[in-house]
């Protein structure tokens, strides 16, 4: 008797302990893997955070009445105005050379935001007026501490006489960092200071939108067709086969298949959202369909006799009780299917769509381009300016996710129903 | 082949000697059912009289709820499910082409074996068979006809207060009286119960057959159980299939009583089954 219960504990405690080792694995999976997405996050934002502040150089500038036309003030060639303020403002700098090194200290683009600032109050001509313009990006980066200033001199991007001057202008308090507005508020730009994120934003938002109006109604139509409508014929199921083939096809030939057909052939216009929303609903639409059917097929068949047995019609039935039943896993599939088409970034290059683009998109004929294009572009650029701009790139793109996401949850809390 | 069945069956009608007499609602003649290459009901003949309930018994899988479901043309919707021979409801046979299968069911409701309300308010479930059909003008009219259904299904006391609630919510005795409601909202002539009890509990069992035998006075009831005692308690009719066969049917007394064939007798003394 005694010996069969230690018999019983010795086969036990080897059953825990096989137990308790599957739950360590267990941990350390999470754990390992969590740590990864922590390093990737943490890399990301630490790299990224400095492309939401922006440095500011205050300079005065002579706005002569003789020289701006009152009534064309934006005709008027502030990039002069700017330059001779600048020579006003390091009188040391004489030769050509030197004075090329005092323009290269203000953003290239800073004339215009004057020209914007003096539109905007055409009281300050006939003036002298001081402004803080955007730093250039080299000066961004050294005062971020990208630069190293113990470094040769050949070998950095701004030379001794560059770092005295900005030296200067920080005792003087003429250096300022700011929130970088522009990042969130402009279209992209060749010059890293200038360059901003909403572009791109709008033109994934404006080629999800197509995608979403093509691909939700067409797959949902889809899945109710062949779940509800059909019988389990041989093309039914040849049919099935082939969707699933679909959605394991690589993105890339998607666009070329874009390319080829509504570019080529139909002749819709270029590096357009539309055309964009067209390949990725292309591409979104057999993940909706399957998840849509997954969704159809979890409707149990109570509910569909329940109505039949009370004269509904087949569609009756299928409006009335299935789909809206169906609609919370429709619903998110669906964006699950759009948040894969927005890290899309493949297909997006095959019609177009990497164009460089200054201008925010107005609509989706115009030419726009798209998150994950805009982190390629900026990841290959040259300019040091450019690389916390792809970290900050990254995150919005990671935010505009995870918002979608949200999205997902709360309508399928909303939708859901329970039987 | 079909036809040839309906044509002999439509001749051999007058023969019947109390046809004349007692005119049956729901009328069986020569029902053969097959899935597929099986065949599930062999020449089946069943005549059901108005205002009385009809109890189908018999062992699992002896066809019974097959025969039920032929009644409202269920057997549609599964695709391999072939029926042949003719089955008139008022005389009319249902599956005349010119017959629309959505008007035969608004005639003929159902109850199901599991309660099966839709996950909406307890007054759209009682509301949407007679918005469907039409059958309302207004709100008044449908408020109406809403309390009417779950009075008569001996609900509306319990959840007079909460109409606007879940239907899901109620018990599963509930439940299952609401989708009487529900199938009665519609004013079917024939009202067909698919094991109604089987999911309850006896309290609720209890409460139902109530109801069914209150139900008697204004619809016809046909109702598939597997309680012999139940068939026993709420049926002025009772049919026993066994494999496919109808073996014997007649008034539920003398079935329970007197068996003629053996199959019927063993059946209910428990030898089979």
């Amino acid at each position: 008797m005694t010996e069969h219960v230690e018999i019983l504990s010795i086969g036990s405690s080897k059953r825990h302990r096989a137990e308790s080792r599957f739950r360590v694995y267990g941990i350390i999976a999470i754990v390992l893997s969590l740590s990864f997405l922590l390093i990737m996050v943490g890399s990301i934002a630490t790299r990224g955070i400095t492309a939401f502040k922006q440095s500011f150089v205050f300079v005065e500038i002579d706005l002569p009445a003789d020289k701006i036309d009152v009534d064309d003030i934006k005709g008027t060639r502030f990039g002069k105005l700017l330059k001779s303020a600048l020579r006003d403002r390091f009188p040391e700098a004489t030769s050509r050379k030197e004075k090329k090194l005092v323009y290269g200290l203000v953003s290239s683009t800073a004339e215009y935001s004057v020209r914007d600032q003096v539109v905007e109050n055409p009281e300050l001509v006939g003036s002298r007026a001081g402004f803080w313009i955007r730093a250039s990006s080299d000066v961004d980066m050294y005062l971020k501490g990208y630069i190293d200033a113990e470094l040769a001199e050949s070998q950095r991007r701004l030379n001794d006489k560059q770092l005295k001057w900005i030296k200067q202008l920080k005792t003087h308090g003429h250096v300022e960092s700011r929130f970088n507005t522009q990042f969130f508020t402009g279209g992209d730009s060749r010059e890293p200071e200038q360059a901003g994120i909403l572009g791109a934003v709008v033109g994934s938002a404006l080629s999800l939108l197509v995608c979403f109006l093509l691909s939700f109604p067409l797959g949902v139509l889809a899945a109710v067709y062949l779940e509800e409508f059909t019988t389990q014929s041989r093309l039914n199921r040849i049919i099935e086969v082939n969707i699933n083939n679909l959605a394991a096809v690589p993105s890339i030939v998607f666009g070329l298949l874009g390319l080829a057909i509504f570019l080529n052939f139909f002749g819709l216009p270029r590096s357009t959202p539309l055309v964009g929303g067209m390949v990725l609903a292309l591409m979104t639409l057999p993940t909706i369909i399957i998840a849509s059917r997954a969704s159809l097929r979890a409707v149990p068949p109570s509910i569909r006799e329940a109505a039949m047995g009370l004269g509904a019609s087949k569609v009756q039935t299928t409006f009335h009780h299935v789909i809206p039943l169906a609609m919370p896993g429709m619903l998110t599939g669906s964006i699950i299917g759009m948040a894969q088409a927005l890290g899309e970034t493949a297909p997006l290059l095959m019609i177009g769509m990497v164009a460089f683009i200054v201008d925010v998109p107005q609509g989706i004929t115009d030419a726009a381009t798209a998150l994950p294009v805009q982190i390629f572009l900026w990841a290959d650029s040259p300019e040091r300016g450019f690389l916390e701009k792809t970290s900050a790139a990254i995150m919005v793109l990671l935010v505009f996710l995870i918002a979608m996401n949200l999205v997902a949850i709360i309508l399928r809390r909303r939708l859901e129903r329970r039987w | 082949m079909n036809i040839m069945t309906i044509n002999e069956n439509l001749n051999a009608m007058p023969d019947q000697p109390n046809s004349a007499v007692n005119e049956p609602i729901v009328r069986a003649k020569g029902v053969d059912v097959f899935y597929g290459d099986k065949q599930a009901l062999f020449d089946v003949d069943l005549d059901v009289q108005k205002n009385s309930v009809t109890a189908l018994i018999g062992p699992s899988g002896c066809g019974k709820s097959t025969l039920l479901r032929c009644f409202n043309r269920m057997n549609d919707v599964i695709p391999i499910c072939r029926v042949t021979g003719l089955v008139t409801l008022g005389g009319q046979d249902i599956h005349a082409p010119n017959v629309d299968v959505v008007s035969l069911r608004k005639e003929v409701g159902m109850v199901f074996q599991k309660p099966n309300p839709f996950p909406k308010s307890i007054y759209d479930n009682i509301a949407y068979g007679p918005r469907i059909h039409g059958m309302t003008q207004n709100k008044a009219e449908l408020d109406a006809v809403v309390e009417k259904s779950l009075r008569r299904a001996g609900l509306w006391e319990e959840v007079k207060d909460r109409l606007d609630k879940p239907g899901t919510g109620l018990s599963g005795g509930q439940q299952q009286r609401l989708c009487i409601a529900r199938a009665i909202a519609v004013k079917p002539k024939v009202i067909l119960m698919d094991e109604p009890c089987s999911a309850l509990d006896p309290i609720a069992t209890a409460k139902v057959e109530e109801l069914i035998d209150e139900l008697r006075e204004r619809f016809t009831i046909i109702i598939v159980t597997h309680s012999m005692q139940q068939a026993a308690r709420v049926s002025q009719h009772t049919a026993f299939f066994h494999l496919g066969y109808l073996v014997e049917n007649g008034a539920t007394e003398d079935i329970f009583t007197t068996p003629e064939d053996e199959r019927t007798k063993n059946y209910i003394t428990g030898r089979i089954g």
